[in-house]
Formats: C-alpha cells, sequence, structure tokens
C-alpha cells in the first residue's frame, strides 16, 4: 500500500514522536508514506483569524502539490491540519474562490486529491490486519480522547460520529485495550492558545483530565498534536488548577498501536514527552 | 439572520464564561442591526477567544456557522481598529506564527516564541519549558525552509498584505 503523506509542522518539531510514531507502524504494515515534495505549513488557527484568502491559499498548494505529484490519497495525522485541508477543499467547491486562489498561487488546482486522517488509513488498511500484527496486547483502561478538529464540522468531515466517535475506541479495544464512557470525549483542549492563553488552557485541559482520571484511565490516547502538547507539556499549569498531581500520561494512538506491535518505546518517541509513560 | 435564541450554542461553548457576551447574547446583538451594537461585538473579548472548536455550528438547530463568523468579525475589529485587550497577545501569537510561515514556508517555534515574547514583553514566559523541550528533542535550532520561499512571499503579498481584500 502505497499513501501520500503531509506531516506538517508540528510533526517535525514540539510532535515529533507522533511522526516517528506514524513511521514505524506504517513501516509494520508496509505502507509507504510517499510525503509531498516542498510542503508548507497549513496556516492553522493564526491564518483563518487574520485572513480568509490566505487561510486558503496556504491548504490550496500543498494540494496543489499533492496533485503535482500524483498521489490521490493524502494521509495527515495532525488533527489541526487535516481540518484546515478539508475546510479548504470545501470551500473551493465553489468556482469563484477556486479561480481566485488559483490565480493567488499561480498553479493548478483541481481539489480531488482525497484526504484522510491517520485513524482513517488504519481504517482502509483494515481493523483485522491491524490485529494480525500485535504480538503484545496493549492491556490497558484508557480515555480516547477525539478533541474537536478530528471529528468536526461533520456537515463537512463526516467522519464518525460527532458527539460520541468510536473510531479509537474500537481500534484500542483490537490491539488488547479497553475504553471508557467518559463526558469529555470532544471538548475542546483549548487549542492554540497553550501560548497566548495559558491559563485558559490549564483550565479547559484540567476538566478533560480530571474526568480522565476519576474515572480510571491509565492513559489518555490522542490523535492531535495540540490535544497532545497542552495536556502533557502543560500538565504543570494544569494541576496547579486542579491542586492536583495527576500523572496520567497522554500518548498517541499510533505510540498505542506501537507498543502491541513490540516496537520499543524509544523508536515510538515515547521518551519525548513530559509526564513520563510507563505502559 | 435565522437564530430564534435556543442557546445551544452558549450552553456548549467550553469559554462561554469568560466571554463578554456569550455566542447566543452576540447572534441577538447581530440581530438588531445598530451601529452601536456591532461595534460592541467588534470591542468585545468573546471574538477573540472563540477557539473555532466548531461546537457551536454542530449544535446550531439553524445551522448558523458562528465559527466563520468569528472569524470574519475578527477580520472586522481589526480593520477598524477595535481591539479589545484581551486580544493583544493573540493577535501577537498570529501575527508570530504568519511572519514564521511568510519567511520560511513552515513554522519555526523558536522562532514563534521568540517573536511572541518581544511583541509582548513577556520575557520569562515558559523559560522552565523550553530548555527540556529542547532536550527532548522538540524544538530545532534552525528553521526549516521550503525551496518555493518566492511564492510563500507571492500568497501573502496577495492575500493578507493586500489592502484590497482585508475583509474592510
Amino acid at each position: 500500500m502505497k499513501i501520500g503523506f503531509y506531516p506538517g509542522c508540528s510533526l517535525t518539531g514540539s510532535s515529533r514522536e507522533y511522526n516517528e510514531s506514524v513511521v514505524a507502524i506504517a513501516k509494520v504494515l508496509e505502507i509507504e508514506l510517499v510525503e509531498i515534495n516542498d510542503w508548507n505549513c497549513c496556516g492553522a488557527t493564526a491564518a483563518h483569524s487574520m485572513n480568509e484568502e490566505l487561510s486558503l491559499s496556504l491548504p490550496a498548494r500543498i494540494m496543489a502539490l499533492a496533485e503535482k505529484q500524483g498521489l490521490t490519497d493524502v494521509v495527515v495525522p495532525c488533527a489541526a491540519c487535516y481540518n484546515r485541508l478539508k475546510m479548504t477543499q470545501h470551500e473551493l467547491e465553489d468556482d469563484l474562490k477556486r479561480s481566485r486562489i488559483k490565480e493567488i498561487l499561480d498553479m493548478p488546482y483541481q481539489g480531488n486529491v482525497k484526504i484522510i486522517n491517520v485513524l482513517q488509513l488504519l481504517q482502509q488498511y483494515g481493523i483485522d490486519n491491524l490485529k494480525a500484527k500485535i504480538s503484545q496486547p496493549f492491556a490497558h483502561k484508557v480515555a480516547c480522547y477525539y478533541g474537536c478538529l478530528l471529528v468536526r464540522p461533520h456537515a463537512i468531515l463526516k467522519f464518525d460520529r460527532v458527539e460520541d466517535p468510536q473510531s479509537m475506541d474500537e481500534m484500542i479495544r483490537a490491539i488488547g485495550g479497553s475504553t471508557m464512557d467518559w463526558a469529555f470525549k470532544t471538548e475542546c483542549c483549548g487549542g492554540g492558545f497553550s501560548v497566548s492563553r495559558t491559563d485558559l488552557v490549564a483550565k479547559l485541559s484540567g476538566n478533560i483530565l480530571k474526568d480522565a482520571a476519576d474515572r480510571g484511565a491509565e492513559a489518555i490516547i490522542v490523535a492531535c498534536p495540540m490535544c497532545q502538547s497542552n495536556l502533557d507539556m502543560r500538565r504543570g499549569a494544569i494541576n496547579k488548577v486542579l491542586n492536583s498531581q495527576i500523572d496520567i500520561p497522554v500518548i498517541y494512538i499510533t505510540q498505542a498501536i506501537g507498543l502491541a506491535m513490540g516496537i520499543g518505546a524509544k523508536e515510538l518517541g515515547l521518551k519525548r514527552h513530559f509526564v513520563t509513560v510507563e505502559l | 439572520m435565522r437564530c430564534y435564541q435556543c442557546g445551544k450554542c452558549t450552553a456548549g461553548c467550553v469559554l462561554a464564561s469568560d466571554m463578554n457576551y456569550p455566542p447566543s447574547y452576540l447572534m441577538r446583538l447581530l440581530q438588531t442591526g445598530t451601529k452601536d451594537n456591532y461595534e460592541k461585538i467588534l470591542s468585545s473579548n468573546s471574538i477573540w477567544l472563540c477557539l473555532n472548536c466548531e461546537n457551536c455550528v454542530g449544535r446550531c438547530p439553524m445551522e448558523i456557522d458562528i465559527p466563520k463568523m468569528m472569524d470574519y468579525l475578527r477580520t472586522q475589529a481589526i480593520a477598524y481598529d477595535k481591539l479589545h485587550p484581551d486580544s493583544k497577545p493573540i493577535i501577537a501569537f498570529h501575527q508570530s506564527f504568519l511572519d514564521s510561515i511568510k519567511y520560511t514556508g513552515r513554522l519555526y517555534e523558536m522562532g514563534l516564541i521568540a517573536a511572541f515574547k518581544a511583541r509582548t514583553f513577556r520575557l520569562t514566559q515558559d523559560l522552565a519549558i523550553a530548555p527540556s523541550m529542547y532536550l527532548k528533542g522538540k524544538l530545532h535550532l534552525l528553521p526549516e525552509k521550503i525551496k518555493d520561499r518566492r511564492g510563500m512571499k507571492r500568497i501573502f503579498a496577495q492575500t493578507i498584505e493586500n489592502v484590497k481584500t482585508k475583509n474592510v
């Protein structure tokens, strides 16, 4: 299996362990990831907060490059990038907007590249096929945390159930773990306010962490670099707000799968987290 | 506007209690159509605290795209220079983020933090976290640059730096 790959900026920097675990499990699954040449940043929250045309041009350039490279399907592990690319594709179905953005880019753009997230890639690969690669069952009780951008807005992303998504839960059960019903599956962690309003991130992420802790989660499983870094890197600020010492680790779904495949903690980037991972 | 004030957006908004006006109140202010109320909205912190988590639009029975409206209102607030003090660190972060993309094509996290500190004078913020981020291999000392940086500058010149398209 061969598929286009857009890592995005976080995966090359502050969330490189997500990239490492995606690459490590892709190798075991014999999925060849073909990186988009000369890719740029998707613009994230900054672009759409400041200028609409900029927020459409940046993702459009990425998809135009994928088209040029002949990639028909592209996997985007970062939930924020995935969301921006899908939203742009949707906005550019409008003829006027599309021709304006093509003029800005000065590149051809068809808009027919299929953009998928990492959970969809694993679903395409097949949960039963994934099960066949498991050597050390991930026997832990965890809270699967989807956040916002992976599942909303449902009308455009059309992925999973919007209020109570299940795809990650199904994967965890497939690799030998157990999941739980909890109240903060899709509540916002504070997203891009990590630096500008750390106080709000601590409050929102604190609510999420506390509920997972109260229900006895051994780990929180995520598929978004912003969710991961807010719940992990901001743990000090969160524990201060909660007046507690919650030490539940926050790991990527790809790291959990990697562990179940018997891949080493170091190769999966599990040593790069702020909250120590002992699973 | 089709809003009938059911309040679902406000009920689901994680930052409603931190906003000057929660989303449904803001919708009502817009419906009145008066200049005074529009100015109230533009100079409120609500439009800057919105995280675009998309919860409201998913639950709105009239499918009103409030997050997209917030994007528009933010550009209006900048254009009319009606900025709530709460917007300052948020805009400083966005500008620092976009500068990095403009010059390198990608996000250079070290540069982003430095530029943010310079813009906000928050010099001591996160000093405890940065060294461990570096030791964990999470920060690049030097930026990664794309090849087509000229193309990137052209995109910026034709969008955010082009006065005609500033949505005014």
